[in-house]
């Protein structure tokens, strides 16, 4: 096989009459952070979501690992190793922290080693472990949205916009997950629109525009290239 | 996600008026049969009535509860859950008549095993049922909250008729097995045996039920499934076994309350599924959709209420519970603790 | 002409603009072309079925509520009628009367019952009037004092709309008192069932239709779909009432089971389904075709019933009294398989 963990091969997604994805390529390397980059409105929510299965593609081929997707349920995507962080979280509010996290070991129970790791990353998770989910703050409820993807060792994360929203210093612990994460030798697909952590994470970039992606290449070639940034985007993401 | 970000551990602070909201469905039921004995006066009128309101109350949770959750998982609403419980009934009762041996004689034991056969049977029928209405009336109009309501109005038609044809067009009269008749006194109050019987079984099903929900993985994936379905099966889970699962268990929980409900009347007939499911719709609305604690509450609420009001204003009985209906949803238009948010 | 009386809702099919004219003709002389007590009754029975079943998909078909309380708002405009004809005396200011109050009753209980429901839940709305309905069923047959319990109430209609009135022979037929209320019959529900068309396709109609495909979007675009539900039920339940006036005018006699029962309920659904949801030609199609087959049928599965009576079961499921068990199966059967009815069909699946 390729070395790319994940493909999508002209990948059409309609929601109701409307088409969001036309035509997408896309190649997300073994190891390392892919930023999916765009506008808003692109389309790079429907996108992982079509990879989770939870939009069904009208149209190409997903697949992970060599495994085609395509016609999988979201469920046994999820077993072939996929951790989702949807971009509201998907919080159980109503249940604990820990039966959220015991929801996300679906392979078993959870494993020692790795809370302890988790716990390491995000502390407030052990202070708040048998609190009501809901009652967290919404830095919180993220942290806990990424221990669930981490709850378990996947084949490839989806992560949507890990940081929206936050005060920077819950930004920076994220990012400091996030980093961890990668240096594990994890493959992750992240959405995101802060730029410092987009160029302090991502390897390669894949930029979308109309339902589609129209540049690939290393992080830091764009992160550096303001006019291409400008031509691909619209803006420069220093502005972001 | 507007809440506000802050990285200090503290968390959200509930205030008392957030805990006390939190309660007050739970403190409405001691409220009601306190205020209940202030009306009605008499201790042992009291007592009859509290315990044939809870006994009653026991009943409809029984059939509601499947009902409740089966909305609250997959956004569901079966009007044709009324032919499980009489479907329910007409085999129980069946069965405790081919036993006729073992329901006349004055034996706990034979009694006990003949009311529990009957039960087996009926959630066995009701059961398998449930599970062949899910497949071929539910599952093809997926999503279309009208088309499932006139499909399962149309199967619970279909349903009842097949009463009709396999037990004839006339209600049934039965006796209940010999233990369960009479009543005992306390207190000066004559308290039905049978009705004991189904407060007893109602708390066995309801204590059971929430361990289930709070203590199993199965249970777990349930309540997360109840506020997040898209979630649950992002983690690997397959939503629709387990709402499949839970269809089942709800018909044969209201095959359960069936049984229950034609021994306590002691008739039967095809239409009184489709009669008990006005109470059970009230339950379900009044409790929270998607809320077995709700429907909990609500059942007993709406038992108390009709037994309360049909001693002290026999001509209000009839209307108690569209009135106790109104009361609630003025105070909380989802109900009382509603699960599912409204879209 | 024609247009303005459709209000440019055309049935934009040869065939169905063909049997729509059958069967408008078929009514209009129905008293020279079929005469006879029998189908002058069904006749009636199909005019006001028809405005029925158009108030109910007003709602159903055109605003996407389902209610169970159509039957309700049905038998308060037939009670409507009984009571001030009972209390007034027979006369025709007694018919108006109480056709108003029923109306009228009928659009405040709507109103009511979508304060609590609408605002929350559509699917509230279905298992609230179900209930509402069946306290209101008890209520009726309880109060026997007021309302002759389940006995229901016989009361006079003006000597004008009786057969004992006699005015002479046309074509064969005695026109008397009976041929005046059929017309009456006829001529209000006509008039009722072009207003409902008008309703349909005026600006208020388009908003209904455009809350039924996407309420979100409706009320981002500004309007407040609570209110318009809330208004289309009110509307849907009075001429409900009004169709529960003109047969209570039209059989001189109210009861439980002929204005308030379930199974009118299920009636009614079927029509709607089975004629077509969503237009209101449905109604007239699923209307004649569901009475014509109630009260012809029938005897028909009583003769099929005694004919296979050797068999087991079978007569068992073919006896005139499954006639419910045949229209339960057929109901599924349709909203799996024909989800646009009849008038879908012949309009071409869109």
């Amino acid at each position: 096989m390729s070395d790319d963990i994940l493909t999508l091969k002209g990948v059409y997604t309609d929601i109701a009459q409307y088409h969001i994805l036309a035509d997408l390529d896309l190649n997300v390397p073994r190891g390392g952070v892919t930023m999916l980059l765009g506008r808003n409105g692109v389309g790079k929510t429907t996108t992982l979501r079509t990879i989770m299965g939870l939009w069904a593609a009208k149209k190409g081929q997903i697949t992970l690992d060599g495994t085609d997707l395509t016609a999988l349920p979201t469920s046994d995507r999820a077993r072939l190793g996929i951790g989702y962080v949807p971009e509201d979280m998907g919080i159980f509010t109503d249940l604990t922290v820990a039966e959220n996290m015991i929801l996300a070991a679906a392979g078993g129970g959870l494993d020692a080693k790795r809370m302890e790791w988790i716990f390491g990353a995000f502390p407030a998770l052990r202070t708040f472990w048998t609190s009501e989910a809901g009652n967290l703050s919404g830095g919180q409820k993220q942290m806990l949205a990424i221990a669930r993807a981490m709850a378990e060792e996947r084949q490839l994360y989806l992560i949507d916009e890990p940081t929206k929203g936050l005060a920077p210093a819950i930004v920076s612990t994220m990012a400091g997950a996030l980093r961890d994460l990668k240096k594990q030798g994890a493959s992750i697909l992240l959405v995101e629109q802060n730029f410092a952590v987009a160029k302090a994470l991502g390897d390669t970039a894949a930029v979308m525009d109309d339902g589609r992606v129209i540049w690939t290449g290393e992080m830091a070639e764009l992160a550096n290239d303001a006019d291409l940034q400008e031509r691909l985007m619209g803006l420069s993401m220093e502005t972001l | 996600m507007s809440d506000a970000p802050d990285h200090s551990p503290t968390l959200a602070a509930l205030s008392i008026s957030d805990r006390l909201g939190q309660a007050m469905p739970y403190i409405l039921i001691p409220v009601l049969v306190v205020l209940g004995f202030l009306a009605i006066g008499s201790t042992s009128s009291w007592l009859t009535l509290t315990v044939s309101g809870l006994a009653m109350g026991m009943m409809i949770f029984l059939m509601a509860s499947g009902l409740t959750l089966v909305f609250g998982l997959m956004d569901i609403i079966n009007f044709g859950h009324g032919a499980f419980i009489s479907v329910g009934a007409f085999v129980g009762v069946s069965v405790l008549m081919a036993m006729g041996g073992w329901t006349t004689a004055p034996s706990l034991p034979l009694n006990l095993i003949a009311v529990l056969l009957a039960i087996l049977a009926a959630t066995l029928v009701t059961g398998i049922l449930g599970w062949g209405f899910e497949r071929v009336i539910v599952r093809p109009v997926y999503g279309q909250h009208l088309h499932q309501i006139l499909v399962t109005v149309g199967g619970l038609i279909v349903i009842e008729q097949m009463i009709h044809v396999i037990w004839g067009p006339h209600e049934i009269f039965l006796t209940r097995p010999e233990t369960f008749q009479g009543a005992i006194t306390y207190w000066g109050a004559a308290l039905e045996k049978f009705r004991l019987l189904a407060v007893v079984l109602g708390l066995i099903v309801f204590v059971t039920m929430r361990l289930v929900l709070r203590r199993t993985k199965i249970g777990l994936i349930v309540r997360a499934g109840v506020q997040n379905g898209e979630m649950v099966q992002a983690l690997g889970y397959r939503l629709r076994l387990v709402f499949v699962g839970v269809f089942i268990a709800g018909s044969a929980l209201a095959g359960l309350g069936g049984v229950m409900w034609g021994l306590y009347q002691e008739v039967i007939t095809a239409g009184m599924g489709e009669e008990m499911m006005i109470l059970v719709f009230i339950v379900v609305i009044i409790g929270g959709l998607g809320s077995v604690e709700g429907a909990f509450i609500g059942a007993l609420l709406v038992g108390l209420t009709q037994n309360y009001i049909a001693f002290l204003e026999p001509k209000l009985a009839l209307i108690s519970n569209i009135g106790l209906m109104a009361v609630i949803l003025m105070w909380r238009p989802q109900g009382m603790m509603p699960v599912v948010k409204a879209k | 002409m024609i247009n303005i009386l459709l209000s440019g809702d055309r049935p934009r099919s040869m065939l169905l603009s063909a049997l729509l004219l059958v069967i408008l003709i078929a009514l209009a002389l129905a008293p020279f072309l079929f005469p006879g007590v029998r189908s002058l009754e069904t006749a009636a029975r199909i005019c006001i079925f028809i405005v029925l079943v158009a108030s109910y998909d007003l709602m159903l078909g055109y605003t996407g509520i389902v209610s169970f309380a159509h039957t309700m708002f049905f038998g308060l405009g037939a009670y409507g009628v009984a009571l001030a004809s009972t209390h007034m005396g027979r006369g025709f200011d007694a018919l108006l009367v109480g056709s108003v109050l029923g109306a009228l009753a009928a659009a405040v209980l709507a109103f009511a019952i979508g304060l609590f429901s609408l605002r929350v839940r559509a699917i509230f709305f279905a298992m609230i009037t179900l209930a509402v309905a069946s306290a209101v069923a008890v209520l009726v047959s309880q109060m026997s004092q007021i309302t002759g319990g389940e006995d229901g109430l016989n009361y006079l209609t003006p000597r004008e709309l009786t057969p004992a009135f006699r005015f002479g022979e046309a074509f064969g037929v005695k026109l008397n008192g009976r041929l005046l209320a059929y017309y009456l019959v006829f001529t209000a529900c006509l008039a009722l069932f072009l207003m409902l068309l008008r309703v349909v396709n005026s600006p208020f109609g388009r908003v209904l239709k455009a809350i039924r495909e996407n309420d979100f979007r409706a009320e981002a675009i500004g309007y407040r779909v609570v209110a318009y539900r809330t208004m289309a039920t009110c509307l849907s339940a009075a001429v409900a009432a009004l169709a529960g006036s003109i047969f209570a005018i039209w059989l001189r006699y109210v009861g439980p089971d002929t204005t308030l029962s379930f199974s009118i309920m299920l009636d009614i659904l079927l029509m709607v389904v089975i004629g077509g949801m969503g237009t209101m030609y449905g109604a007239v199609i699923g209307a004649t075709i569901f009475v014509l087959a109630q009260n012809y049928l029938q005897t028909l599965m009583g003769t099929a019933s005694e004919a296979t009576s050797a068999l087991p079961l079978i007569p068992e499921l073919l006896s005139p009294d499954r006639w419910l068990l045949w229209l339960g199966v057929l109901f599924v059967l349709s909203v799996y398989f024909f989800p646009t009815g009849i008038v879908g069909r012949l309009r071409g699946v869109r």
